[in-house]
């Protein structure tokens, strides 16, 4: 078992080293122009702008932000921005779980919801991010409750929530119905009511259903987040982060990378959140495991 | 017998599929039989003689077409609200998540038993299944007869006065399946529930029997019942001439009747 684990854990390392080690033999390989077809470039650009060597990147994140006096030094910058953008990316992961259980729920219990809604969600996922960012934004701005002020960062959780809420949606519906009609034959001859059978149920076996799905929650929460951060234009996260330090891609390529590397970071941690949640439900998920 | 020592009453029941195209389909006609309290009756026949679907109806998981079923003097649907019976399947249907103990414990925990009844009751139930040692195992760490036991002593947690089974052997071996047989006949002298019992093997309807409800298909129906008075039911029995015959009557009537055998109708005749 333990011996396991840290098997688990080297080859996790192996891999990483692996890429490190693919990035930096390419690199050294490569001709510097990259590979190109006609005009059309089909192996990348290998100078110091477009592939940094791994090791620049990595001194690059000790080094300051800026020349200016006062500045911070990168990884703390980068880590500043990445807390941010998780913080939010959490938020918006809370509200697409509610969201996605209450539609899932709603599917389940009619079945003409059924029919009315599932289109709709599956729709929603075809719109691009990018479109309803402004609109988000706009119906936001226009909410007045007393002292209540929308702010831009209300706008980007709900947008990582507009990402989350779909796999969570699918799967709980798939889960809710998941019980073999035995099951449901004795919670009727046990004469439960829905709620009865919902929560002794229903909700335990969806959850082998729901695990993958929180998991690909947290990560369209991370991406919704980044991106919507860009699209609404907060300031704070790894988001805006990517566009500035784009912007000094020629002068400083390894800089670039830095906050790349905290987006992996947030994504990592969500993951590593969502898994430990699902220890804790570890009795509902026997059934993932034929034994 | 007076209605209310009757456990179940049914009087010419129908029951009609809808298929999906508009046809329909048969499943029972114009059926009739009484169960008394504290009877063993068992339902046999070849698939599609609508016997599941007989006990599905008592069960008031499917409502009747036509005719009327009295269960301990109500309605179906009063009884199931009423917890009149218990129930099981052929797939023993135990929760994954639940330990064997919190299985047993379902439907006391569902009708608000407080916790320290439930626990006194599964320990009972436990005993009698012998599994005291697997209380706190989960379903998929058992072996499939302990789980059918487990799924038997759910269906009597509350004390039901009468059991209704579905095949619940039918994915057993052949020497748990005895095994399981010896141990229920056990449980039902001891609980003196009434039982209706679904089954498709004819030695298990004679073994465990007062009587064996013998059905046919298209439109299902009862074509025979056969009295089995067996003073007493052990391992010998089924060695005994008795059994033999019983499973002969009960063979030649579901091959057609009268004229596949001219032999006893019923031990009773011996």
């Amino acid at each position: 078992m333990r011996t396991a684990r840290a098997q688990s854990i080297l080859w996790g390392v192996v891999g990483v080293l692996g890429v490190a080690a693919l990035w930096e033999l390419y690199k050294a390989v490569a001709p510097d122009e990259g590979v190109t077809v006609g005009s059309i470039t089909v192996l990348p650009r290998t100078t110091d702008i477009a592939m940094p060597h791994i090791w620049d990147m990595v001194t690059r994140l000790f080094d300051p932000v800026t020349r200016a006096a006062d500045a911070d030094v990168l990884w703390w910058a980068v880590l500043q921005a990445a807390a941010f953008s998780l913080g939010i990316a959490a938020l918006g992961w809370v509200l697409g779980v509610i969201s996605g259980m209450l539609l899932a729920l709603l599917m389940q219990r009619w079945l003409t919801a059924e029919s009315a809604v599932l289109p709709w969600v599956v729709l929603s996922q075809t719109v691009p991010l990018i479109a309803i960012a402004p609109l988000v934004k706009r119906w936001g701005t226009n909410i007045h409750v007393g002292s209540f002020q929308w702010e831009n960062w209300m706008s980007v959780a709900v947008i990582a929530s507009y990402l989350a809420f779909f796999p969570v949606a699918v799967s709980a519906l798939r889960g809710l119905k998941s019980p073999p009609q035995a099951d449901t034959d004795l919670f009727h001859a046990y004469a439960a009511g829905w709620w009865t059978t919902l929560i002794r149920l229903r909700l335990p076996a969806s959850v082998p259903y729901l695990m993958p799905a929180l998991k690909l929650a947290a990560a369209n929460a991370v991406v919704g987040t980044v991106v919507a951060e860009v699209s609404i234009g907060l300031g704070g996260g790894i988001g805006r982060m990517i566009i500035e330090f784009a912007a000094t891609a020629s002068g400083d390529p390894a800089k670039t990378w830095a906050p790349i590397f905290g987006a992996v970071l947030i994504g990592l941690l969500s993951a590593g959140l969502v898994a430990l949640l699902g220890r804790g439900l570890g009795r509902f998920r026997r059934g993932e495991v034929p034994a | 017998m007076s209605a209310t020592r009757a456990a179940v009453t049914i009087q010419g029941v129908d029951k009609v599929f809808r298929t999906r195209k508009g046809g329909e389909v048969h499943a029972l006609s114009d059926v009739s039989l009484e169960v008394a309290a504290g009877e063993f009756v068992s339902l046999i026949g070849p698939s599609g003689c609508g016997k599941s679907t007989l006990m599905r109806l008592v069960a008031d998981l499917d409502p009747a077409t036509g005719g009327e079923i009295t269960v301990f003097g109500k309605t179906v649907e009063q009884a199931r609200k009423d917890q009149d019976y218990g129930i099981a399947f052929q797939q023993a249907g135990l929760l994954p998540w639940r330990t064997v103990r919190a299985n047993i414990e379902l439907p006391l925990e569902i009708h608000g038993v407080d916790a320290r009844a439930r626990k006194e009751r599964s320990d009972e139930l436990l005993a009698l299944i012998g599994l005291e040692d697997f209380a706190d195992h989960h379903p998929d760490q058992l072996s499939g007869g302990m789980k059918q036991r487990v799924a038997i002593a759910r269906s009597m947690a509350e004390r039901p006065r009468l059991l209704l089974m579905d095949e619940p052997f039918g994915a057993l071996d052949e020497m748990t399946r005895e095994h399981m047989q010896n141990e229920l006949v056990a449980l039902c002298q001891e609980t003196g529930a009434a039982v209706i019992f679904v089954t498709h093997s004819i030695p298990e309807a004679v073994f465990l029997s007062d009587r064996v409800v013998v059905m046919s298909p298209r439109p299902g129906r009862i074509t025979d019942i056969i009295d089995l008075s067996f003073s007493s039911r052990d391992e010998d029995l089924r060695e005994d001439a008795a059994f033999y015959k019983g499973v002969t009557a009960v063979r030649s009537a579901l091959h057609g009747g009268a004229d596949a055998s001219p032999g006893p109708r019923g031990v009773e005749n011996r």
